[in-house]
């Protein structure tokens, strides 16, 4: 069965149907109607609410709800997740799960509530203290903000870490089909290292710090081992019309929608270009990008070129880094791309 | 029959201990004492001075360290006194 | 032989890294005493396997090298927000919060008050010794006045920093706490209570009966700058003239038990999901619609998009329904964007509309240069059109609100703009389903579907009548 919701409904709908246990909400513009719909659906179908008092005691929150090994989640905006950020990190440091969605706004400071994709360095970087970083999936539609959240769960617990699905404010407001999920699933069995106050659970300890500076390292080292074998095994993204294309763009979330409707714009012209859609930011899918170096590149992007720097750090990284380049289009400030800029942009590349 | 009563007394671990006095001071029947022997951390442990222990067991919850200073009582008496 | 021992701790603190059977802390410090009342308490009451610590920022930070129950080390301040997930997910663990003062009083003042207010089911212990012990004797919120620390060198002045918190008299503010007592562990006495105390608070977890906070009045013979023995001294005769102790609410006999939790209900149930797919549009071709729906807030300007677009979803296209958001819609300008196609959508955004639905005066001013050459404009007759008009747009007006008020339903100058886009067959979307996803969106409220129909049909006969259609005139 189809459902026309929101984004923002989206999520929650995928998150109960992983089997989230708690939502713990604070609001904020765009992300509220998570907040709003987790209020209603999660005491309703017998799972946790909690309203908390700010971003930062949501983010606790959830680390205590992860300690507890169960699947819990909160939705935010930029504001709100810079609040969030010590909590991610001592989480991260634990190894423990969590999903977080963050509904861009623009910024910095205050900001206003439309969409912006300028948390990329905050989220997929890590961004809060210490050398660690998240899972982080880039919807691009609303039936992805539920299946990429359903998706965080899955890998948050597969690779105990915490998983960020990184959407904006467009796409947490738009409404579109969602189908729902065939399958629902249920807490897991999380007894081998959460804490629950059982008998089995008494001996575990989830803890981040290591006063001996050769055991705080062990831990680093560890932590890296398993962000490296995430990137190995777990990369996706789409690639629309690339095979063929002398210029691709590349673009996640909202802004991919304005970079796919250029794309069969300019086809219909004859003109070849694709689009270079990454869906997981961290890891960064490198093995779909590696084919497409040696065409002429664009990101598209609603920041001031955040994305734009990690393509390049990537592509130099297997040297592969072109002589022009990544070109940059972009807008900021709660601006959408206009289309015809885009347009504008291929077409003086070629 | 066994001995029904032993006279109570402070177990003390000396290792345990750093000598912070409180139970000293809390003795009710100023039985305990700092040593003048050290322990392996280089402290003066609590000892015992052999007599006056009613085993009351407010050393022990004087005491900050988990494992200083334990207080062993007689079991008690079964009703009608000893046989 | 009877032996008055510690229980629920281990017998060796490997987890420090070493050996040792001692702690950490300081000599004489008082939470060495508290964790022994707390281990013993949770054995005597047969809560160790259910009993969950959250380890506080803070001296107590390494608890867990000792106390042998579930342990968590929480950032600083925030314990109260992480027992309050423990607790609400795991409702038969007992959940305790082990705070000291600058962590439960200063930077997790709110998150302290806020889970208290909430009547989380947790017990809070707060240590209070008046001072940061573990960063280096610092001014805490609970430092006394005079009392000289590394940042108070002078002693602490009102006047600059302020006067001391009483936590335990902030706490009774609140009207969920259950127990709330201060205690101290300064001489035999006073611990006997603590003892008793803290007890009482476990037994009311053990109960579910709420929240419960323990104040602690503890000596810090490191920051107190004296002997361990002055510094209970120091307790009793300078920190309790402060913090009186004593028994501030006990509503333990009157506290409702807490209810067991609510089953999962099913989810296709809650959804009612059954099964079915969307119908899919087979065309021959692509093709894509542009829509704009503009106006002022309160005249249905979201809601026509919505039920446009959800006709368009019966028919089987793809769908994206885009509305203006945040302060804005509350009280000024609306809009939303529908675009429909047979395939894939890129941006549900909508620059140039190839039909644009204009309702008030601000909307014409702002929206109608943009309608796509070739496209069409609905418009209010209450709008004044501007001088210079959009090339090659199809501009027509049908007086939506004057309709809507003739039909006693002033709210539904909406319905009345959906008639003007049936009649002249604005959307590619056919007339019955446009109907239907009308009737659907007042499923909640189905006393208005008839009047809603009676604008809708007003208008298009108003239409008709001024050959008003689909071709162009």
């Amino acid at each position: 069965m189809t459902k026309f919701v929101k984004g923002n409904e989206a999520v929650v709908i995928g998150a109960l149907y992983a089997g989230a246990e708690g939502y713990f909400g604070y609001p904020i513009t765009p992300a509220s109607e998570v907040a709003h719909k987790a209020a209603e659906y999660f005491p309703a179908t017998g799972r946790i609410f909690v309203q908390g008092e700010s971003e930062d005691a949501v983010a606790y929150m959830l680390y205590g709800a992860a300690a507890a090994g169960c699947k819990a989640l909160t939705a935010t905006s930029g504001p709100g997740f810079s609040l969030m950020q010590e909590a991610i990190s001592y989480m991260a440091a634990t190894d423990i799960p969590t999903v977080i969605v963050d509904v861009m706004r623009a910024g910095p400071g205050l900001g206003n509530v439309y969409p912006e994709q300028a948390d990329y360095n905050q989220v997929v970087k890590g961004g809060g203290h210490g050398s660690y970083r998240c899972i982080v999936l880039a919807p691009g539609n609303v039936q992805e903000m539920c299946d990429l959240t359903m998706l965080a769960f899955e890998k948050a617990f597969e690779y105990r870490t915490p998983a960020i699905v990184l959407s904006d404010g467009q796409l947490g407001q738009m409404m579109e089909p969602l189908r729902l999920p065939k399958a629902e699933m249920g807490p897991i069995d999380t007894t081998a290292w959460a804490t629950q106050g059982t008998a089995e659970t008494r001996r575990n300890l989830l803890t981040s710090i290591y006063l001996d500076a050769p055991a705080q390292e062990r831990m680093n080292v560890k932590l890296q081992r398993k962000y490296a074998k995430m990137d190995k095994a777990f990369q996706m993204a789409e690639c629309y019309l690339c095979d063929d294309a002398d210029v691709v763009l590349m673009a996640y979330g909202s802004s991919s929608r304005n970079a796919r409707t250029v794309v069969d714009t300019l086809r219909a012209e004859g003109v070849k270009v694709g689009l270079f859609r990454p869906i997981t930011l961290s890891p960064f899918p490198i093995d779909a990008l590696r084919p497409l170096a040696k065409k002429r590149l664009f990101t598209v992007e609603m920041s001031a070129g955040q994305f734009r720097d990690d393509v390049v750090l990537h592509l130099a990284r297997e040297g592969l880094l072109p002589a022009e380049g990544v070109g940059l289009i972009n807008r900021m400030g709660g601006m959408l791309i206009p289309v015809q800029d885009i347009i504008r942009a291929v077409k003086g590349a070629l | 029959m066994e001995k029904q009563f032993d006279l109570p007394y402070p177990r003390i671990e000396a290792d345990s201990c750093k000598s912070c006095e409180r139970c000293v001071a809390a003795c009710p029947k100023g039985c305990l004492e700092i040593s003048e022997t050290y322990n392996r951390f280089g402290v003066k442990a609590v000892a015992y001075k052999g007599s006056g222990c009613i085993g009351c067991g407010i050393c022990f919850y004087n005491c900050p360290e988990p494992y200083a200073i334990h207080v062993e009582k007689p079991d008690v008496a079964p009703k009608g006194g000893a046989q | 032989m009877a032996t008055l021992e510690t229980k629920g701790m281990f017998d060796v603190f490997t987890r420090s890294g070493s050996e040792n059977r001692i702690t950490h802390y300081c000599a004489g410090c008082g939470h060495g005493i508290i964790h022994k009342l707390l281990s013993e308490a949770y054995v005597d009451l047969g809560l160790q396997d259910r009993t969950v610590i959250v380890n506080p920022i803070g001296c107590a930070v390494f608890g867990y090298y000792y106390w042998d129950v579930g342990g968590v080390s929480a950032g600083h301040g925030q314990a109260p927000s992480m027992a309050t997930a423990i607790s609400r997910l795991k409702d038969k663990a007992v959940v305790i919060s082990y705070q000291g003062d600058g962590d439960l009083a200063a930077i997790g003042l709110g998150h302290t008050l806020q889970a208290a207010a909430r009547g989380e089911h947790m017990a809070v212990f707060f240590v209070n010794n008046s001072i940061y012990g573990m960063t280096g004797g610092q001014m805490a919120p609970t430092t006394l006045i005079g009392q000289k620390t590394t940042t108070s060198p002078f002693g602490r002045n009102p006047a600059t920093d302020g006067m001391p918190l009483h936590m335990a008299e902030l706490i009774n503010q609140l009207d969920l706490p259950v127990y709330i007592e201060r205690v101290s562990v300064a001489d035999t006495k006073r611990i006997m209570k603590a003892r008793q105390a803290i007890r009482k608070a476990l037994e009311i977890q053990r109960d579910r009966k709420g929240y419960t906070f323990v104040e602690i009045l503890s000596p810090c013979p490191t920051s107190m700058r004296g002997t361990p023995l002055d510094a209970a001294n120091f307790v009793i005769e300078k920190l309790e003239k402060e913090y009186p102790l004593g028994c501030l609410r006990d509503r333990t006999a009157e506290a409702e038990v807490r209810p067991e939790p609510a089953t999962w209900v099913n989810l296709a149930k809650f959804f009612g999901d059954d099964g079915s797919e969307d119908p899919k549009c087979e065309a021959a071709e692509d093709k894509e619609r542009r829509f704009k729906f503009t106006g002022f807030g309160g005249q249905g300007i979201l809601s026509l998009g919505l039920v446009v677009a959800d006709a368009a979803r019966a028919m089987g296209l793809e769908t994206t329904w885009l509305p203006s958001y945040g302060p804005e819609q509350r009280g000024g300008d609306a809009a939303c964007t529908v675009v429909t196609s047979t395939r894939t959508i890129g941006a549900p955004a909508v620059e140039n509309p190839e039909m644009l639905v204009v309702m008030n005066q601000a909307a014409c001013a702002k929206h109608l240069k943009t309608v796509k050459p070739g496209g069409l404009a609905l418009v209010d007759s209450t709008v004044v059109l501007p001088a210079e008009l959009p090339k090659d747009v199809r501009i027509v007006q049908i007086p939506a609100i004057e309709i809507a008020m003739a039909n006693g339903v002033p709210k539904a100058a909406n319905v009345a703009i959906l008639g003007g886009l049936i009649a002249l067959d604005a959307l590619s979307i056919p007339a019955h389903l446009l109907i239907e996803a009308l009737e659907r969106s007042f499923a909640k409220k189905p006393a208005l579907i008839e009047t809603n129909r009676k604008v809708l049909q007003a208008a298009m006969d108003y239409c008709r009548h001024h050959g008003l259609t689909g071709e162009l005139p």
